[in-house]
């Protein structure tokens, strides 16, 4: 026989046989697909964030599809998502409470100084064990981005050595707020709007020299708070956010200027 | 006994097949950036040198070498190694869920890697006898996780270095690679020196 022709005959065989073997093994057993899980799996964002308190998207949709969990867990998807896994479960709708990240520090390179040159590992967690951080205040922003580098939705941005937080783009995953060595980045709901922009517990004094936006721990804000709403604890300003009726008092008073009033409520459904 | 010792040694550190003989190299260079996923490629990879020497050596020595065909050794192993990991995908999702997840997304990229080429090539080659054959395999595969799980160790420790613009990225973990592979040439010898 042509050895060409044998060739190619050997080979087409072999080949025919591998084939006619995946075909059948594809139809005899192939694994049938849970039509709700990939249906409630397609409502959800696939941020794999973890904020409903599951492991990733995958997980919640599982645990949707068992029963006995709330359909507005997932703060990213918000009430669009909700709206959707209320529908396919049929479910009663549930509000999803919205949640942006802010950052409780305003000590840029304007208002706060740097007490070394820090050329060590360029990470906020590396930086923090060495003498507290390059900056003058230790309580402060690092301004190295761990935050910036686990956020899902490239939300933070360091600008002028200070973490900033564009709500627009903000889930409310909460990833940034477990990742700063500080403890500066609050998760709130987005109807929030004083924000005490420092974490600085130490005397008025100390304070000042630190930073020029810093909280001094002056009281004027607790005793000027017509809703009775702030406390002062440990040389710092903490809102009550169940008293606040957002009246912005507290910014026209504070002296240093660390009370910040924004407007964060419906960013997410502007997206 | 003592023969199979010395293939085991040698395909494991002498003639390492990531960084003695150079094959599987992208895959080495792929997944070698986390260490979970070093195991779970190297693990993949170990599985699917045994899976495919069981099958292309009866190939080789019954069905290629009587009628002559020993030409189209390569052609056939890659058709039937491809063939043969589907396969055992499809029968893996479907008895082995945890299995699956754990190996799945490794085992289309081995398909047609060629260290598992070359470990089917090289037991023909090398006239091995099908235990041999299997104990080569096996020292391989073993020899790409230790290479793999070096080398995620390495490239770990460079993500906290600072190199020059220039040599971010590839160039630095081509380097790198290549110190980890002159290393890995001291053990050239040491078979002859301990059973010989």
């Amino acid at each position: 026989m042509n050895p060409v022709l044998l060739a190619a005959i050997s080979v087409g065989i072999i080949g025919l046989i591998c084939a006619v073997m995946l075909a059948v093994a594809s139809k005899i057993i192939a694994v049938k697909e849970d039509e709700t899980f990939l249906r409630l799996r397609e409502c959800l964002p696939g941020a794999n964030c973890g904020a409903c308190g599951y492991a990733g998207c995958d997980g919640y949709a599982h645990a949707l599809r068992e029963g006995g969990v709330k359909p507005n867990l997932c703060v990213p998807g918000g009430d669009t998502a909700a709206t959707k896994i209320s529908q396919l479960l049929g479910v009663e709708f549930e509000d999803v409470v919205e949640q942006v990240a802010f950052v409780r520090c305003n000590g840029d390179c304007n208002n706060t100084s740097d007490k070394m040159e820090y050329h060590g590992i360029q990470s906020c967690k590396a930086a923090k064990l060495f003498f507290g951080g390059s900056g003058k205040c230790t309580y402060g922003c690092l301004g190295l981005g761990d935050c910036a580098s686990v956020c899902p939705n490239d939300a933070i941005c360091i600008k002028d050595g200070l973490a900033r937080v564009n709500p627009r783009l903000c889930v409310g995953c909460g990833l940034c707020a477990k990742e700063c060595p500080n403890g500066l980045i609050a998760v709130l709901p987005d109807t929030v709007k004083v924000i005490v922009r420092c974490r600085n517990t130490d005397k008025g004094g100390a304070t000042r020299q630190e930073c020029s936006v810093g909280c001094i721990g002056c009281k004027k804000c607790e005793k000027e708070c017509p809703a009775g709403a702030i406390t002062v604890n440990t040389n710092l300003a903490f809102v009550d956010y169940t008293k606040c009726t957002n009246c912005g008092h507290c910014q026209e008073v504070c002296p240093s200027g660390c009370i910040f009033i924004g407007n964060f409520s419906g960013a997410h459904k502007a997206k | 006994m003592r023969s199979l010792i010395v293939i085991m040694m040698g395909a494991v550190l002498v003639n390492n097949y990531v960084l003695s003989q150079f094959l599987g190299i992208c895959s080495f260079l792929g997944v070698s950036k986390k260490q979970d996923q070093a195991t779970g490629m190297s693990l993949a990879v170990i599985f699917v040198m045994l899976l495919a020497t069981a099958v292309t050596w009866p190939i080789q020595t019954f069905l290629l070498d009587p009628n002559k065909l020993g030409y189209l050794q390569t052609i056939v192993f890659i058709l039937v190694i491809a063939a043969l990991v589907q396969l055992v995908e499809i029968v893996m999702k479907r008895y082995t869920p945890a299995l699956h997840t754990a190996l799945g997304v490794y085992l289309p990229l081995i398909t047609t890697n060629c260290a598992v080429l070359g470990v089917a090539i090289d037991n023909i080659d090398a006239s091995y006898t099908f235990l041999e054959s299997m104990v080569n395999s096996l020292g391989c595969g073993l020899g790409y996780f230790l290479a793999m799980v070096l080398f995620s160790g390495v490239r770990s420790r460079m993500e906290d270095a600072k190199p020059p613009k220039s040599f971010e990225g590839l160039p630095l973990t081509l380097i790198a690679a290549a110190i980890v592979s002159v290393s890995f040439f001291g053990f050239a010898g040491i078979i002859e020196n301990l059973f010989g």
